[in-house]
């Protein structure tokens, strides 16, 4: 599975960040990026779509899986 | 405009008020009315407002800018007489990034969100938790508390006041001041403009102070911060100090009191925190956001705009209702309950779009923290008077007197 974070549409509400830090990362002014090019190891999976559930931007999304 | 071009399906859809006694007390029934009826309602009331109850409808408003302008947040429009106003102070000189559009809006929200990333605030986590120990330690021998004002309205204050670096023993007064500009001056000017000069004027010293007196805090921050080459003019900071005392406070003391008196009346929910571990708190803290937004924001319209049946005209007001798109059963499974783990919730209790809540981070974190350190010394509580509860609302919705009794 591979997550990807538009940073179009990301607002750096942090949510994603909060559930998942092994998952994503945020910068300076909050926008989230994603770890490992995306990359979600198997037990991660729930988690990924935990964040994928709770952006309230709309901007991540599930590319691979 | 004329009533019968409104959607004229029932008193609720053309003559809501956010100040009726049972609109504050509950507005969830109406919203649901008004979201089934019409979806986006009207009224004449505090100079008119209207107020979509959709998800996609706020959602979609909240992205659109320019047609939608932010420079007057304000949730009602009243008629200020030219002596209550400081024109000066209007637009993005007041409470910058929240009072303004883009271009300013995007210079002065990318000065100021810095500091408030999850990785900023984390040193407040440990004042904030040793702190609700001290206020707790105040008063767990009493075996009782009113969980509004001895702890939820305790907490905020004195967070912002840390991280601002300004004199927390003032708590007191901060909270005068912000619920004199939120609470009883949002439909009084005179009121308004002495609270929100007092607020200004203690700020124009602070951020003299850092000019002349740099130390390590958020104020002596943006005074040294720079966008492109230029520092931030001291208006626009002494601006941002205000946002951040005026927002930082009433929502999160909201949040806080909502979620503890949803505790003390929902004996499963508060049993199964006691046990909770952090996935729970994790979509626990989350779903009383959603379930128990605070905040309504407003913009005003400054292009025609059609969505969802309704003809926004150049002048009106729309009511950014954040808490009933939270309620919207399109988006949400059984949206009246409180899930306390639910999965899918992309919940806006914090707007969406550019002006989301700078401060979510803190709140969050402010919030988990409260709730959490409550739980670890008082696992069991309940309502010792619900009849005493009293909520306040308009553009901030949350008890201001919860009596709460400890122990099973």
């Amino acid at each position: 599975m591979k997550i990807k974070v538009s940073r179009d549409k990301c607002e750096g509400h942090s949510r994603c960040y909060s559930l998942a830090p092994d998952l994503v990362d945020v910068d300076d002014l909050g926008n989230a990026f994603e770890l490992n090019d995306g990359e979600v190891w198997a037990d991660l999976e729930d988690r990924a779509q935990l964040i994928v559930d709770n952006c309230p931007e709309f901007a991540i999304e599930i590319v691979e899986g | 405009m004329t009533d019968t071009e409104h959607c004229p399906v029932s008193d609720i859809a053309t003559d809501y008020d956010i100040f009726d006694p049972d609109y504050v007390h509950d507005p969830v029934p109406a919203w649901s009315e008004i979201r089934e009826s019409c979806p986006i309602a009207h009224t004449d009331r505090w100079g008119g407002s209207w107020l979509p109850t959709r998800y996609d409808d706020v959602q979609a408003l909240a992205k659109m800018v320019p047609e939608l302008s932010s420079a007057n947040p304000g949730p009602i429009v009243v008629n200020i007489p030219e002596e209550f106003r400081r024109p000066e102070r209007e637009g993005y000189n007041g409470a910058a990034p929240i009072s303004a559009d883009p271009p300013e809006q995007t210079w002065t929200r990318k000065a100021l969100l810095p500091h408030f990333t999850p990785k900023a605030i984390a040193p407040q986590h440990e004042f904030t938790k040793k702190l609700c120990h001290e206020l707790i330690n105040g008063f767990i021998d009493d075996g009782g508390c009113d969980a509004a004002v001895d702890y939820a309205q305790q907490i905020p204050p004195r967070v912002i006041a840390h991280k601002l670096g300004v004199d927390g023993s003032r708590v007191d007064e901060f909270i005068e001041w912000v619920r004199g500009v939120l609470e009883l001056g949002l439909t009084d000017p005179a009121t308004r403009l002495k609270y929100s000069d007092t607020i200004h004027d203690f700020f124009k010293a602070e951020v003299k102070d850092r000019r002349e007196n740099p130390r390590d805090d958020l104020i002596t921050d943006l005074c040294n911060t720079e966008v492109d080459g230029h520092l931030l003019p001291d208006p626009v900071i002494v601006g941002m100090c205000n946002l951040q005392l005026v927002a930082g406070i009433d929502t999160t003391w909201s949040s806080i009191g909502s979620a503890l008196w949803h505790f003390a009346g929902h004996d499963d929910d508060r049993r199964r925190m006691a046990g909770a571990d952090d996935d729970l708190w994790g979509t626990a803290v989350e779903e009383l956001l959603r379930a128990y937004s605070p905040v309504t924001m407003a913009r005003t319209v400054m292009e025609p705009v059609e969505i969802s049946g309704a003809s926004l005209q150049p002048g009106d007001k729309v009511l950014m209702n954040f808490p009933g798109a939270n309620h919207d059963p399109e988006v949400f499974e059984d949206p009246d309950t409180v899930i306390l783990d639910r999965q899918r919730n992309r919940h806006i209790a914090f707007g969406a779009g550019i002006h989301r809540c700078a401060g979510s981070n803190l709140a969050r974190m402010e919030m988990d923290v409260a709730l959490r350190t409550w739980f670890e010394r008082i696992p069991e509580f309940t309502l010792s008077a619900p009849d005493e509860v009293a909520w306040a609302g308009g553009q901030v919705r949350g008890p201001r007197i919860l009596p709460v009794t400890f122990g099973a």
